[in-house]
C-alpha cells in the first residue's frame, strides 16, 4: 500500500445503516442522515478457528 | 462372520446335557430385579463352579458359536433395534464404546471465517457448524495428521455464502446452505508474488473429488439451523471437514445414540385372577400384561409383551409383589443404534466389530 495516499475506509452509519466512506480529515458524519456516530466494518481477512 | 467357525459337532461331551438345578439356573443365567435393588447380579464366572456336578461353566469358542445368534427387529436408514443373543456384557458394552468412540467419521474441523457479521458469535457458530452431520463416507478418505498438507484425500471443503438484502425479513441459514467444493479451498493463502500459473489456495488438490467419489458430497440433513441473519446481515466463510474419532471431540461420533439393554422377562410365581389380574394390567404403564378369558366368567393374567417392559417395578411393589418377579436374561441384549449420517446402522456394526477384532489380534501378537 502507498503510505502517501491513504484508502478511504467504509463506515456503517449508526443510525441508518448508511455505508460511508471516509478520508483522513472528513468530518465524521453520515452523508444520509447526518448522524455522528459511525462504525467500522469488520476485517475481510480470514481468521481461523478449529470447530470444537 | 464370526459363526462360520468349524465347530465339531459330532463329538459335543455328553454332561452338556445335565441341567443345572432351577434355582441355580436362575441365579447364573438371569440378573432378578427386586422392589428395591437387583440381585445375582455378578453371576458365576468360575469356569469350576459347578464341576461338583459334573456341570462345565467353562467359556469356550465351540460354545460361543453354537449359541451365539443376532436377531434384527427393527432396519431403517438410520436406525437399528436388534437382539445379540449368548453374548457376555463385556463384549456388548466393548461394541457400544467402540461404536460411540472408535469408530471414525468426517466432521468440520477448520473454519475460515472471512466475513460474520450475523448476532451469532464467531466462537458459536462455528461450534455448531462442526456438529453438523455429514453425508461422506469416511472409508474413503484417510487422517489428516499434524504435519500433513490438505489434499482431496483428506479434507472435504464446503463454503457458506449467505447474506440478508436491506429492507428484507430476518433470514434463517440451514445447514443445506453449505455448498460442496469439489476442486478444493478457493481462499487464497497469501497475495501472490508473482500471477504465475497458479493462485495457492488453503488446500492443495491434486484432482477434483468429483474423480475420486461416485457421489456428490453434501450434508446429511439439510434443514438444520445454523444461524439467522437480520437485514444486512452476512457470513461468509470456508469450512474444511476432515476425519476423526468420537474420542477426540463427539462431533466425530457417528452414533446418536448406541446403547443396549438386557432382555426383560416377567414371570407369574403364582397365577393372578379375577379382580387381582385386572389391577396388574391397568398398573403396568407400557402394557406388558394382557387378561386371559378361561371361560366361565373366570379371568386370568397373561404376560404378553415382556419386551415393552422399562423395569418401572411397578409390578412387584404393592399387592402382587408376591406373584410377580422381574428379571433380566445375562447374556440377551437388545441393542440400539442410531446413526448420524456417514453409514448406515448395520454397516456402523460391522464396523465396530471388525475393530474390536483388530484389537483383539493387536493383544495376540503383543502376547506372541
Amino acid at each position: 500500500m502507498d503510505p502517501q495516499q491513504p484508502e478511504p475506509v467504509s463506515y456503517l452509519c449508526g443510525d441508518c445503516g448508511a455505508e460511508n466512506t471516509l478520508k483522513p480529515g472528513d468530518v465524521i458524519q453520515c452523508r444520509e442522515c447526518g448522524y455522528r456516530i459511525l462504525y467500522k466494518k469488520r476485517t475481510r481477512r480470514i481468521v481461523q478457528y478449529e470447530a470444537r | 462372520s464370526k459363526s462360520s467357525k468349524d465347530t465339531d459337532d459330532d463329538h459335543e461331551p455328553k454332561q452338556q446335557e445335565k441341567k443345572l438345578p432351577e434355582h441355580l439356573e436362575v441365579q447364573r443365567t438371569r440378573v432378578v430385579c427386586k422392589a428395591d435393588a437387583p440381585v445375582n447380579t455378578e453371576g458365576f464366572q468360575y469356569a469350576s463352579a459347578f464341576s461338583a456336578m459334573g456341570i462345565d461353566n467353562s467359556v469356550s469358542a465351540e460354545k460361543f458359536c453354537k449359541n451365539f445368534k443376532v436377531e434384527i427387529s427393527r432396519l431403517t436408514e438410520d436406525d437399528m433395534e436388534f437382539d445379540m443373543i449368548g453374548i457376555d456384557a463385556s463384549i456388548a458394552n466393548a461394541f457400544r464404546r467402540i461404536l460411540i468412540a472408535e469408530l471414525p467419521t468426517m466432521a468440520i474441523e477448520k473454519v475460515l471465517m472471512v466475513d460474520n457479521t450475523s448476532v451469532i458469535a464467531d466462537e458459536v457458530l462455528l461450534h455448531r457448524l462442526g456438529l453438523i452431520p455429514l453425508d461422506a463416507d469416511p472409508r474413503h478418505f484417510e487422517y489428516m495428521s499434524e504435519n500433513d498438507v490438505p489434499n482431496e484425500r483428506n479434507t472435504i471443503v464446503y463454503k457458506l455464502h449467505v447474506s440478508c438484502k436491506k429492507g428484507s425479513p430476518w433470514l434463517t441459514v440451514k445447514s443445506g446452505d453449505l455448498e460442496w467444493l469439489p476442486e478444493g479451498s478457493r481462499l487464497p493463502l497469501a497475495s501472490p508474488a508473482q500471477s504465475r500459473d497458479k493462485q495457492k489456495t488453503y488446500t492443495s488438490f491434486s484432482r477434483s473429488q468429483n474423480d475420486i467419489l461416485e457421489k456428490p458430497l453434501g450434508v446429511k440433513f439439510k434443514d438444520i439451523t445454523i444461524a439467522r441473519l437480520g437485514p444486512g446481515q452476512a457470513i461468509e466463510l470456508e469450512v474444511h471437514a476432515v476425519k476423526g474419532m468420537g474420542k477426540v471431540h463427539a462431533k466425530w461420533s457417528p452414533v446418536a445414540t448406541a446403547w443396549y439393554r438386557m432382555f426383560p422377562e416377567v414371570v407369574f410365581r403364582k397365577e393372578i385372577k379375577g379382580d387381582n389380574a385386572e389391577k396388574l394390567v391397568k398398573k403396568c404403564p407400557v402394557n406388558v400384561f394382557d387378561i386371559e378369558d378361561l371361560g366361565n366368567g373366570e379371568k386370568r393374567a397373561v404376560v404378553a409383551r415382556p419386551r415393552a417392559c422399562t423395569l418401572c417395578r411397578e409390578c412387584v411393589m404393592g399387592p402382587s409383589r408376591e406373584q410377580v418377579e422381574l428379571r433380566r436374561v445375562r447374556d440377551h441384549f437388545i441393542f440400539t443404534i442410531e446413526s448420524t449420517g456417514g453409514l448406515p446402522p448395520e454397516a456402523l456394526f460391522t464396523e465396530a466389530v471388525r475393530i474390536l477384532e483388530e484389537k483383539c489380534e493387536r493383544v495376540i501378537s503383543e502376547l506372541s
